[in-house]
């Protein structure tokens, strides 16, 4: 794992024909006290590639974002980001956050700054461009997300699919490597969802490589390449999409599936 | 204010609306006349109370003789200006001190353990103490000290303890805002790659500042009245103007001049303040307080 490969396109070129993981995952603990909350995960994510991560409450899906976006320390385990261990303490985490995109489940938009500012901010704190250069890529992503008119209110004059297409906007403005989604419909009344979804749809077709928490499993089969079932800290099965969804071969993902899709 | 509502659109408000918006306004000018009516009495009431007392005709020509308000008032207008100017540099060093102190202690950590050590020590000592207790030790016994470079001058000596005493407050007051902003808002920033200096830096302290304005002004109102306190050291404020006037002339006029400068000064001050932060929408957005008032 020494190559830490820098390639900004497609990730292919390992030997045996599939694509590089651009994310991977081995052995990942996570622990709160007594409360084991990964028990042991390992995960790849190729370029291009979207995986739903689904699984009851609490089974540790937004755990296992944060962790991945180093907002939590594994306990134990390695994450490699394009070839590079990001749990090695040497490794500057600020450099490593900002190559991904993450967007929560609760809008955490800044209050006190406008969308447009929302957008910009890290682009000019983190990535060093111009101000003017910085809200000129803001308003251009927002424009992106359908919501330019909206540069200059501040985020609660905002619905809720709004602020969560705005927070879409800000994670990807940075051309991240790899967007972190936490079940960002999830605070949404019904009829937003679906601009969300909608705008998920469309990076899908971009080629953005995204890992989504989501509880909802029609999204997770429209969208999502493979779809990942955790349980109690463990990937109990992990798939293609239409087929861990239709055809769940462990018995616990049969039974969350059955909760979750009753006929 | 409901029926200052804009109709957008140029659409005509229904039967009913107009019906409910007459209610308001009825309601509304009857509230106000209650409220007039009930403010008379009071005033009266009280007014003839104080006058009828055996003593009031002495008190009256003791504390509000016409002529000796008219002959203080340049001195102690002379000496507001100095609370003024007291003030205002006093509020300026306490904000930032008192954010340096806020910082500390929220600092997380082993490496900061003997920032917030010290933060909190001196918080928990300067919010203990009298204002009193401070401005006597500072102020007398800082000259005792002869340490040659340091002022004795009552001024910024009573400045100083007014500093180190108000810091103490404004930095819990700080602290509170920086702790009533959602962790979320951290996770958010550092999710994007700001380093943790530049999440409290642009994220934190900017809401945390944002929510404490109400408070803020409450201390700054304190302030403006505890400036006085410097007199107590030989300062010749406002205070220390009326004390002067007041042995002149034998009457205790200049003291009531003093206290309606005081209520002058601070009256303008909380209103300006409010209004100005209303303006940036610093209540506004955000706070909760916007639209809250248009509740029944
Ligand atoms: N900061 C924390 N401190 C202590 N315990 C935590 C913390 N964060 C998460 N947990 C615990 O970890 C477990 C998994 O939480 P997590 O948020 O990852 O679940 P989830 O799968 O995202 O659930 P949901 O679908 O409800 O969002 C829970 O039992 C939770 O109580
Ligand atoms: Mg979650």
């Amino acid at each position: 794992m020494s190559g830490t490969s820098e390639r900004p396109g497609t990730g292919t070129g390992s030997d045996d024909g599939a694509p590089e993981p651009l994310l991977r995952v081995r052995g990942v603990r996570k622990a709160f006290g007594d409360n084991v909350v990964l028990d042991g995960i390992d995960l790849d994510v190729r370029p291009h590639q979207v995986i739903a991560l689904i699984g009851a409450s609490g089974s540790g899906k937004s755990t296992l974002l944060r962790t991945i976006d180093l907002l939590e320390e594994v306990d134990d385990g390695d994450i490699w980001l394009d070839g590079l261990d990001i749990c090695d303490p040497r490794v500057d985490a600020n450099a490593v956050r900002a190559r991904m995109g993450m967007v929560f489940q609760s809008f955490n938009l800044f209050g006190h700054l406008r969308v447009l500012e929302n957008v910009a901010l890290a682009q000019r704190l983190v990535h060093g461009v111009a101000r003017a250069e910085a809200d000129e890529r803001a308003l251009a992503m927002l424009e992106r997300v359908g919501l330019a008119d909206k540069a200059r209110s501040f985020p609660d004059e905002l619905s809720g699919g709004q602020q969560q297409r705005v927070a879409i906007a800000r994670a990807l403005v940075s051309s991240p490597r790899l967007l972190l989604l936490d079940e960002v419909t999830s605070a949404l009344d019904p009829e937003l969802v679906g601009e969300v979804l909608d705008l998920l749809t469309e990076l899908r077709a971009e080629g953005h490589t995204m890992l989504i928490a989501t509880h909802e499993m029609a999204f997770a089969r429209d969208v999502a390449d493979e779809v990942c079932f955790l349980h109690h800290g463990r990937i109990h099965e992990q798939g293609p999409a239409a087929q861990v969804l239709t055809d769940p071969q462990q018995p616990r993902t049969r039974e969350f599936l059955r909760r979750m899709l009753p006929r | 204010m409901s029926d200052m509502r804009e109709r957008a659109g140029g659409y005509e408000p229904s039967a009913r609306q107009r019906e409910r918006d007459a209610i308001r306004r009825r309601a509304a000018r009857r509230s106000t006349v209650t409220a007039f009516a009930s403010t008379v009495v009071v005033t009266a009431v009280v007014v003839l109370a104080v006058v009828n007392t055996p003593g009031w005709p002495r008190v009256r020509k003791s504390f509000l003789d016409w002529d000796v308000a008219v002959a203080s008032l340049p001195k102690v207008l002379e000496g507001l200006w100095l609370n003024v100017r007291v003030l205002v540099v006093a509020a300026v060093v306490i904000f930032f001190f008192a954010l340096v102190l806020a910082i500390c202690r929220t600092l997380r950590g082993p490496v900061f353990f003997p920032l917030r050590a010290a933060a909190t020590a001196y918080v928990d000592l300067f919010r203990g103490l009298p204002l009193l207790l401070v401005l006597l030790v500072v102020g007398f016994g800082i000259p005792g000290l002869r340490i040659p470079w340091m002022t004795t001058s009552p001024v910024w000596l009573g400045g100083l303890a007014i500093v180190l005493t108000y810091s103490a407050y404004v930095a819990e007051v700080f602290r509170a805002g920086i702790e009533s902003v959602h962790p979320s808002q951290v996770a958010a920033a550092r999710s994007l790659g700001l380093s943790r200096a530049q999440a409290t830096r642009h994220v934190v302290l900017p809401q945390a500042v944002r929510r404490v304005v109400p408070p803020l002004l409450n201390d700054l109102v304190a302030l403006s009245k505890d400036s006085g306190l410097i007199s107590i050291l030989g300062a010749y404020d406002a205070i220390r103007a009326a004390q002067v006037v007041t042995s002149q002339h034998a009457n205790f006029t200049p003291y009531i001049v003093a206290g309606f400068l005081f209520i002058l000064l601070t009256i303008p001050l909380t209103r300006f303040t409010d209004a100005f932060a209303r303006r940036s929408g610093w209540l506004g957005a955000q706070s909760g307080l916007a639209g809250g008032g248009a509740l029944r």
